[in-house]
């Protein structure tokens, strides 16, 4: 079993924390800056899982392995960095187009999960014709969330 | 050509596909062949390694020539073969519903050059992650996954679509990212990351880290899963998506997490016993899942709802953890692939006929459209569970692991019931306003221009023949319900044991 | 944007580079720079070379496909940087393969390479090594992992291409058309 030093502990935790915090905003780009220092913070615990700084692991052919490095985590580490690199990427691709499209990169509130908690009894009752809290002629079912009456975006709201 | 090379070409073959629609993306129908075929070739794949499974024990196939544990391994045993080739007989037939379905690109009339390839590379993913032998690839499968399907989600977003898909990417990102966290303690505990090694491993390590270790496991994968209180993301970010891609990822990515708890908790965490906190997480999943069914009046965020509810069964035969109950999970999840992904296609065609989700504005398509009824009727009816479909076949099994398992497990076995009574009542209300009542005008389409084409009575052959299809296999699921349940509980027995898996991987010195 | 003998430069365009194999498209010479335009000719082919030693070396040392195609593809962003906005042409448009194109056959490349041992009945995605001598460069290691490390390269410049035509031009001229419709706006009120 691996231990790690209280200095690396401390560093992994407050990437951890930072991290977690700017996962939960709600604008995208913050969101983006989480998931980078959380992204850190993972390849830094997965480095340190390899044990403490070592020799690199290369075999220079005297096939000495005394004190090398275990090159199986880095290894680890490199593949997660491409990922977490990709994703990054994505991300901004996704904030942008987000930007393009609504003028602004803040995660939305559900109009559906408002609009069903707005309704003042379940109308579980099948077969029954629901009156309608307002008129809806024309709804695009790709956006059905959209079709609600004014339920102002959150960036009005805030 | 020799067996080993057999679990590497579910996951190859698919990323060759992609390749080979990349290249060929000026042409729709170049690209749908290769899709096709591809799907196919693994298709055929995936059922010669279930006969090899079940004859001869586990295929194992080591990439490169390195060997277990120091070598990444592709194993097919008994469980992941028959998952494998029910998702991608699946997912074969959402891609020929896919074939009416309008995909373009933005400024483009013609082929996407993005979603045949994404689409294979999703399928690639998921192969890997049933297949792999150790917890990285796992994360990496995972990612690959993902990845393709944050794309499939946010192809061609409108206002609202971009919403759906913050929300999933971020969930699903965060979970990852404590996925990787996990990866990074086991070795750090252990020394290893693959499976069959670590089922040794961690069974030595002090209790708590092995507690610490299973609950991460849990959590990450329950995000995967949406298992009640984790699940918040996926009624939120669904229905929102294409019809296709919607019933993809209702198939199968949910079932992935599914499958890789299953792997983890009876390979490396075996408790011998029920779990009292899976048990609970059983219980809160299928009520909380089917209430919230009730309540809604968009076709596709209920549909959504009753996944999230019928995740909570298969987490029940999971929490029952032995022979019975994981053999009774894991032949819920192969009728649940089949019958959930059908009724988002069929919803798919519903919405094109009606040109609404809301259930509030269809009515009377039971006269109108009779063939769409019998579509929706079947798996509906297949999902509440009523017999003698492939539903009442799944439910008795994991009632009667419950019922074997003590006074906690036969508590949540009459949950099962109730739930199930519940999903009943949500599809026979589905049903009671869709296809009942007056006939209605289907509303117009407001967006000619985007990839949804509504308010059409013009029948769609693909669309119609692919969920034809997928129904066909879930009756074919129960009327093959003995030699399939047979498999599943040989499947169990496997898990359980651990034995078969390990030798497999390590060889001899597996065994304990 | 070739100056013709015959034809009168403008002043502010005298100091454009005559061969068209670096820019992006017409540039706008207001958003140019000489400096990092001079630059970047001499780096671009440099870098280029460089990224292909990457690519060679790196079985044996620092190197390999991906940062090979990532060296590669920073080749490509400072050519897009030094090139200014670009009005209508775009990086691809230079460039005559499509970037998706050079995607999907790295990809394919990498697969098929996978796949090549196994018809020789040794595990997928094993290597085995060639040695030559070869007169003049010397002794020779090849190792058939090298072309999987091809097909990454492609893949990654590939991507990296992509990245630039969809996340720089398009977004350049996502925001040209954007400050178009808000003149036209404006002229209209």
């Amino acid at each position: 079993m691996t231990t790690i030093s209280l200095a690396m502990a401390v560093v992994v935790a407050v990437l951890y924390s930072v991290g977690f915090y700017l996962l939960l905003q709600r604008s995208l780009m913050r969101v983006l800056l989480g998931v980078v220092v959380l992204g850190h913070g993972a390849n830094l615990l997965l480095q340190l899982a390899g044990g403490p700084p070592a020799r690199p692991p290369i075999l220079d052919g005297t096939g000495d392995t005394a004190g090398l490095a275990d090159p199986l985590p880095q290894a680890l580490a490199l593949t997660a960095v491409v990922i977490t690199f990709a994703m990054t990427t994505y991300l901004l691709a996704l904030g942008y187009r987000s930007w393009v499209l609504v003028g602004h990169d803040e995660v939305q509130d559900d109009l559906e999960d408002r609009r069903i908690a707005r309704r003042r009894t379940v109308k579980a009752s099948m077969g029954e014709e629901v009156e309608e809290t307002g008129d809806e002629v024309g709804v695009d079912p790709g956006s059905a969330a959209a079709s609600d009456d004014p339920v102002t975006s959150t960036a009005d709201v805030r | 050509m020799t067996t080993s090379l057999l679990p590497v070409l579910p996951v190859l073959l698919p990323l060759l596909g992609a390749a080979a629609t990349v290249v060929a993306g000026r042409s729709a129908w170049a690209q749908r062949a290769i899709g096709i075929s591809v799907l196919a070739a693994v298709a055929a794949v995936a059922t010669v390694l279930l006969v090899q499974a079940d004859r001869h024990g586990p295929v194992v196939s080591e990439v490169g020539g390195w060997p277990a544990p120091v070598g990444i391994v592709l194993v097919a045993d008994r469980l992941s073969a028959l998952l494998l080739l029910i998702s991608t007989v699946v997912t074969l037939a959402v891609l020929v519903y896919a074939i009416d379905q309008r995909i373009v690109d933005y400024g483009r009339r013609t082929a996407s050059t993005t979603f045949h390839p994404i689409f294979l590379v999703l399928s690639a993913g998921v192969s890997l992650a049933y297949l792999t032998g150790d917890l990285f690839s796992l994360f990496v499968a995972f990612e690959i996954m993902l990845a393709a399907s944050y794309v499939l989600i946010t192809r061609r977003t409108d206002a609202t679509r971009i919403r759906s898909g913050m929300t999933y990417v971020t969930i699903s990102l965060a979970s990852s990212l404590l996925f990787l966290t996990t990866v990074a303690l086991v070795y750090a505990a252990t020394g290893t990351v693959n499976l069959a090694d670590l089922a040794t491993r961690v069974a030595d390590l002090p209790t708590g880290l092995q507690t610490v270790l299973a609950l991460l496991v849990v959590v990450t994968f329950g995000i995967k899963a949406a298992i009640v209180p984790l699940h918040f993301w996926l009624p939120d970010s669904y229905p929102n998506a294409p019809a296709p891609v919607t019933a993809l990822f209702a198939g199968l990515l949910t079932k992935v997490g599914i499958y890789a708890l299953l792997r983890t908790r009876t390979l490396i965490f075996p408790e011998g016993h029920p779990s009292t906190l899976l048990l609970v997480l059983a219980a809160v999943t299928m009520i909380v899942g089917v209430l919230g069914a009730l309540a809604q009046n968009d076709l596709n965020r209920l549909l959504s709802f009753l996944l999230v509810s019928h995740i909570g069964f298969m987490i029940f035969g999971l929490a029952v953890s032995d022979a019975a109950g994981i053999a009774g999970t894991a032949l819920y999840v192969v009728h649940h692939i089949t019958v959930q992904a059908t009724l988002f296609l069929v919803s798919g065609l519903i919405t094109r006929r009606t040109g609404t989700v809301s259930l509030d504005k269809m009515g009377g398509l039971a006269k109108r459209a009779p063939l769409l009824a019998i579509l929706f009727a079947i798996p509906a009816l297949t999902l509440a569970g009523v017999p003698p479909t492939s539903g009442f076949v799944a439910k008795l099994a994991l009632l009667q692991a419950g019922a074997g398992g003590g006074s906690g497990t036969a508590i949540v076995a009459g949950i099962v019931v109730l739930a199930s009574l519940l999903t009943l009542y949500a599809v026979v209300r589905v049903w009671v306003r869709v296809f009942w009542g007056e006939p209605r005008e289907p509303l117009p389409d407001n967006d000619p221009d985007d990839e949804l084409v509504v308010g059409t009575a013009r029948t769609s052959t693909p669309m119609y023949a692919a969920s034809a299809a997928l129904v066909a296999v879930s009756v074919a699921i129960a009327v093959a319900a003995g030699p399939l349940s047979a498999i599943t509980t040989r499947a169990g027995d496997d898990l359980v044991a651990r034995t078969p898996y390990r030798t497999a991987v390590l060889g001899d010195g597996g065994a304990p | 944007m070739t100056a013709t003998p015959d034809a009168r430069v403008p002043w502010d365009r005298w100091d454009a580079p005559t061969e068209d194999w670096m820019l992006t498209g017409d540039p706008v010479v207001s958003e140019r720079t000489l400096l990092l335009e001079l630059a970047a000719r001499i780096l671009f082919p440099t870098v280029l070379v460089f990224s292909l030693y990457l690519l060679l070396v790196g079985h044996y040392g620092p190197g390999g496909g991906f940062a090979g195609g990532l060296v590669a593809g920073l080749a490509f962003v400072l050519r897009h940087i030094a090139g200014g906005r670009s009005e209508g042409a775009e990086i691809g448009a230079r460039v005559k393969v499509r970037p998706p194109v050079l995607v999907g056959l790295g990809l394919g490349v990498a697969v098929v390479t996978a796949l090549v041992p196994a018809a020789f009945g040794a595990p997928v995605l094993s290597s085995a090594k060639f040695a030559f001598d070869i007169p003049l460069l010397g002794h020779l290691d090849i190792v058939t992992s090298l072309a999987l490390d091809i097909g990454v390269y492609l893949l990654i410049v590939g991507v990296v291409l992509d990245l630039l035509r969809s996340l720089g031009s398009g977004i350049e001229r996502d925001a040209r058309e954007a400050a178009a419709a808000d003149d036209a706006g404006e002229a209209a009120a």
